[in-house]
């Protein structure tokens, strides 16, 4: 293109632009979901920790607890299945906030902060498209319960309501994990942090095994767990059993979770420097 | 403060005593700014002379400690929202998403400055177009070359035309050639009216872009005017010349002599110079030379540099001091 007709190409650009009405902010929320999900498409591979790990936890539970624990692994993969599903999208959740620690080393989160925009909406955003991770990391586990012999008495809708309550759990413990990726000075931190967080609290759950044959104390914990409660309530929405009172912790703690932890996020997102 | 250009401009961007400290190292110390509107406006200084501070505090992006600022009469903190809708920051990092595409990074802010899908996808493509990005504009970012980046970061400021943008050294590391396509970007916006404050290190860019321009050092602007003012205050160009033979140094010294007055030796033995701004004369000079059959290995007539305004204005060099102060940029 020659120099003059960029010129004046540039000058017509330059001219068109009457300033729009603000973006609202589920517009603006939803425009950042759309940003991750781009990078996903350009960069599918960043999709592997999300399919391989929870396949590699069924099978090494299944086939390795299985006979011990349960008697036979038929019977273990009932119990498990639902409690790996919980695990494997939490797991998930601490990536949310190492993917925003790794965003903030980019100018690009400069310019976000100078827009015009709802404050959370490039937080909310990015937790939006990290759902459809969550959903992608329970797919492939339901996907391959199935294939091993899982029948969930509830069947599709039952499963459906289970991964959708988990989701909606992970979603607000997200932000506890964002908040950490805003205090925290490196990806690497954010991760150990999170998963030394994260990991205890999984496994001092109901996750793996029956709390009956736990030490009192830790009996008392297991039992009060967050996690313990969603997972109890996965199972009971894949059995066709589910305690509506579970369901309604569940729900009230992801949004107290949000209600503490998204504010906290957005003031620190707008004031690091 | 005196305010450069016509009084009857209003001004588009006040600050008075801005002043920001990362623990114990003052970054800002007080930093006075008027800028006419429609103007463009260079803040000069080296690495680490709080620029990049400053520019950050003008876009919201810090709260500075002390000292006040506006926007088009709207306070930098009080009002920082109606702020945001009138500026753009084109930073020193490349504000730009490098996972995206080059059409997918201008999409999303159209979007997010409250375009609709159709209106977003019209301006990215006449965006991509102005900048000479319509070829590359399904590549991803990352893999675009520097000068191409650079123009999709000033393309990425201007998807709502903003009153005001910030330039945070938009040249450097580029080549001369994207670099020249930048400056006449640059020349583009400011023909159509949009103020700019353009930092840089490089007092060739100030001089070539802006109207006016305010020294900077240690955090505090140490001298203001036009280009030409900083000029004279440092000293005129010089003509520089290297010889094939330093044998004939003395019949070059005594024909410079003649046609341009004052000659200086350099160390090299095979190298002078003269004080000189005016290319004709250079020119007549450098004939004159060939005429007497001194041999010339080379020359310039070189603008006073940066390290000269320093040292005409501060009596040090510009890097003595970049070793001490690591506030430039974000803090880690």
């Amino acid at each position: 293109m020659s120099t003059q007709t960029q010129d004046v190409a540039l000058r017509t650009a330059l001219a068109s632009t009457p300033r729009p009405p603000r973006a609202g902010a589920l517009s603006a929320a939803l425009t950042f979901g759309w940003r991750g999900m781009l990078k996903v498409k350009h960069v599918p591979e960043q999709l592997l920790d999300v399919t391989i790990t929870p396949v590699m936890f069924v099978l090494m539970f299944t086939y390795l607890f299985g006979g011990a624990i349960a008697g036979s692994t038929g019977a273990y993969l009932d119990y498990i299945l639902p409690g790996i599903l919980v695990m494997s999208v939490l797991f998930t959740t601490v990536y949310s906030g190492v993917a925003l620690n790794t965003d903030l080393t980019k100018g690009v989160v400069d310019r976000f902060r100078t827009l015009p925009i709802w404050r959370p909406a490039p937080l909310v955003g990015a937790l939006l498209g990290d759902s459809v991770r969550y959903l992608v990391a329970g797919t492939v586990i339901v996907v391959l319960g199935v294939i091993l012999g899982f029948r969930p008495d509830a069947g599709v809708p039952g499963v459906v309501a289970a991964l959708a309550l988990t989701i909606v759990f992970a979603f607000g413990l997200s932000w506890v994990f964002t908040t950490l990726g805003l205090l925290l000075r490196s990806p690497n931190a954010v991760m150990n942090a999170g998963f030394m967080g994260i990991f205890p609290l999984t496994f001092l759950s109901n996750v793996f095994v029956d709390p009956e044959t736990l030490p009192g104390a830790l009996e008392a914990f297991v039992d009060v767990n967050p996690i313990s409660i969603l997972a109890t309530a996965s199972r009971g929405l894949m059995d066709g059993n589910a305690d509506g009172a579970d369901i309604m912790i569940v729900l009230g703690v992801a949004v107290a979770l949000t209600a503490i932890f998204m504010p906290l996020t957005t003031k620190l997102y707008r004031s690091r420097s | 403060m005196r305010v450069l250009g016509a009084m009857t401009s209003p001004l588009a961007l006040e600050a008075s005593g801005l002043a920001k400290s990362f623990g114990d190292v003052q970054a800002v110390a007080g930093v006075d700014l008027a800028v006419r509107s429609g103007s463009v406006y260079g803040v000069l200084g080296p690495n680490g002379a709080g620029k990049t501070t400053t520019i950050r505090m003008l876009a919201t992006l810090l709260r500075p400690d002390a000292g006040t600022a506006s926007v088009l009469g709207h306070d930098i903190v009080r009002e920082a929202d109606a702020v945001r809708g009138l500026v753009s920051l084109t930073g020193q990092m490349a504000s730009v998403d490098e996972d995206l595409t080059g059409r997918e990074n201008l999409i999303l802010l159209a979007r997010l400055l409250g375009l609709k899908r159709a209106d977003a996808k019209a301006r990215a493509t006449e965006l991509l177009e102005a900048f000479d990005l319509a070829e590359a504009s399904g590549r991803l970012v990352k893999n675009f070359s520097g000068g191409m980046r650079r123009r999709l970061d000033i393309a990425a400021s201007l998807v709502v035309t903003p009153q005001i943008l910030f330039l945070d050294e938009p040249t450097t590391g580029l080549d001369p050639r994207s670099r020249n396509q930048v400056w006449d970007i640059i020349r583009s916006l400011a023909a159509a009216g949009t103020t700019i404050l353009l930092c840089t290190q490089y007092l060739d860019e100030a001089d070539q872009l802006a109207e006016g321009i305010a020294v900077i050092d240690h955090g505090k602007v140490i001298a203001e005017g036009t280009p030409a003012q900083l000029k004279a205050s440092v000293g005129s160009a010089a003509l520089h010349i290297r010889l094939l033979d330093p044998e004939q140094r003395s019949d070059a010294e005594r024909i410079l002599t003649t046609e341009l007055g004052t000659v200086h030796l350099e160390p090299d033995p095979a190298a002078l110079s003269a004080p000189c701004s005016d290319a004709d004369r250079a020119a007549e000079a450098i004939a004159e030379l060939a005429r007497s059959d001194v041999r010339i290995a080379g020359f310039s007539l070189a603008q006073p540099s940066l390290d000269e305004v320093f040292l005409a204005l501060t009596g040090h060099t510009a890097d003595d001091q970049t070793g001490d102060s690591p506030v430039e940029g974000r803090p880690a």
